[in-house]
């Protein structure tokens, strides 16, 4: 073979550079899986099972919405005893209190950016500043 | 050749006689049905004959919710009217902004003759110049920010008759601030969140660049509490809140007794707002 010396170094560099997403995310962090932090209050249940709140609760939260505002059906849920009143602030983060270690830890690793926060407040910043109940 | 082109002229000329006549026709023919059906619709839509344009008129059926106002009452106690409005402001997360040009009002005060334009101003009692009336979302039936918005973010409950807001849908274009005869709605020009003073947990701000107003506390009305600003007045009959359409209702009785007025009646959006001078 002619060239040898350049032709060997030339392909390993470009299969290191062609692989370049995979062997990174092996050797950091930047791959792994997101563990968002389950409720700090032990909560185990939720308004629908955890398979289809990870992939559906957009959705959910939408028909939520819809209920609320459009036909004005404000019925509150009941599960197994614990009463859920349709809400991202109402139900959901009673529970998953810390937006920052649950909700932000998959949106960040999905590079997603829900504009949900604009309005509605977190546990957090709600208690910012002094609220009511 | 002769007899060709004197055939041809003589189907030319019917078809463009069947051309012009055939619209005709067809209009003769079809007219009775088409006309029987528009009767059979009409009552369903339009409201009754003799309800046309009047102030006094309600809605067809159903719930319509409403309120009326004791300026009387809220002029003998001026600081209900305050307690009135710092509910709103808690229960509602609205950001209280420094500079008047950005203010966002959902039941805030005015002068007399700036509440009720329609009303003549001119020689009237020192009273009702020096007190501010209080004014809100009017809950109309015919609401003209609703025909405005481009987006459908406002609308009205036939439910209950509020005329709602889904904050997640305006896009701030504020065509409905520009429909709305009585300035009902205001405009988040910055970020609301720095100039809210305490908040309510279980309401969400606004973002900047939103359109909002009175929604006649439809959260609270969901748990079966009343309105805030009804609750701040409570015990007093400032302001009485139910449904307009419910003869036995305190709201009914009180608008039986009593003269009231609306704001711009004239214009014909039918408010819910009911005010006693």
């Amino acid at each position: 073979m002619y060239n040898k010396g350049t032709i060997i170094p030339g392909l390993i560099l470009f299969v290191l550079f062609v692989t370049f997403p995979i062997w990174f995310n092996g050797l950091t962090t930047a791959g792994d899986l997101p563990k968002p932090e389950l409720p700090p209050g032990g909560e185990k249940q939720c308004v629908m099972p955890a398979d289809y709140m990870r992939a559906n609760h957009m959705q959910l939260l939408n028909e939520w919405r819809d209920n609320v505002l459009r036909d004005g059906d404000r019925e509150i849920l009941e599960i197994n005893g614990k009463k859920y009143p349709k809400g991202l602030q109402m139900a959901c983060m009673t529970c998953h209190s810390q937006k920052e270690k649950f909700c932000d830890s998959c949106h960040t690793y999905a590079a997603v950016d829900p504009y949900c926060w604009d309005c509605h407040l977190t546990p957090n910043e709600a208690g910012s500043k002094e609220a009511m109940h | 050749m002769d007899n060709k082109r004197r055939k041809f002229l003589k189907i030319a000329g019917a078809s463009v006689l069947a051309g012009i006549g055939a619209p005709a026709v067809i209009k003769l023919t079809a007219a009775t049905p088409a006309l029987a059906s528009g009767h059979g619709e009409a009552p369903a839509h339009a409201p009754a004959p003799d309800a046309h344009g009047g102030h006094a008129e309600e809605a067809p059926q159903g719930v319509r919710l409403g309120m009326v106002i004791d300026l009387r009452k809220m002029n003998e106690n001026p600081e209900m009217l305050d307690s009135a409005i710092a509910a709103c402001i808690a229960a509602h997360n609205i950001p209280e902004f420094p500079d008047k040009k950005n203010e966002v009002k959902w039941i805030w005060k005015a002068p007399f003759e700036n509440v009720f334009t329609d009303h003549s101003a001119s020689h009237s009692a020192a009273k009702v110049k020096n007190f501010p009336s209080v004014a809100l979302c009017n809950h109309c039936d015919d609401p003209p920010c609703v025909r405005a918005c481009p987006t459908q973010a406002t609308y009205r409950l036939e439910k209950n008759g509020i005329v709602a807001m889904d904050f997640h849908r305006c896009i701030g274009c504020r065509f409905c601030m520009a429909a709305c005869p009585y300035g009902a709605r205001s405009f988040n020009w910055q970020d609301p969140r720095p100039y809210i003073k305490k908040y309510n947990k279980e309401f969400p701000s606004r973002m900047k660049g939103v359109v909002e107003k009175c929604n006649f506390c439809g959260e609270r009305l969901a748990l079966g509490q009343e309105p805030a600003c009804v609750e701040a007045c409570k015990g007093t009959g400032a302001i009485v809140f139910g449904d307009l359409n419910d003869a036995k209702s305190e709201i009914r009785a009180v608008l039986d007794k009593e003269f009231t007025i609306q704001r711009k009646p004239t214009l014909g959006t039918k408010p819910s707002v009911f005010y006693i001078v």
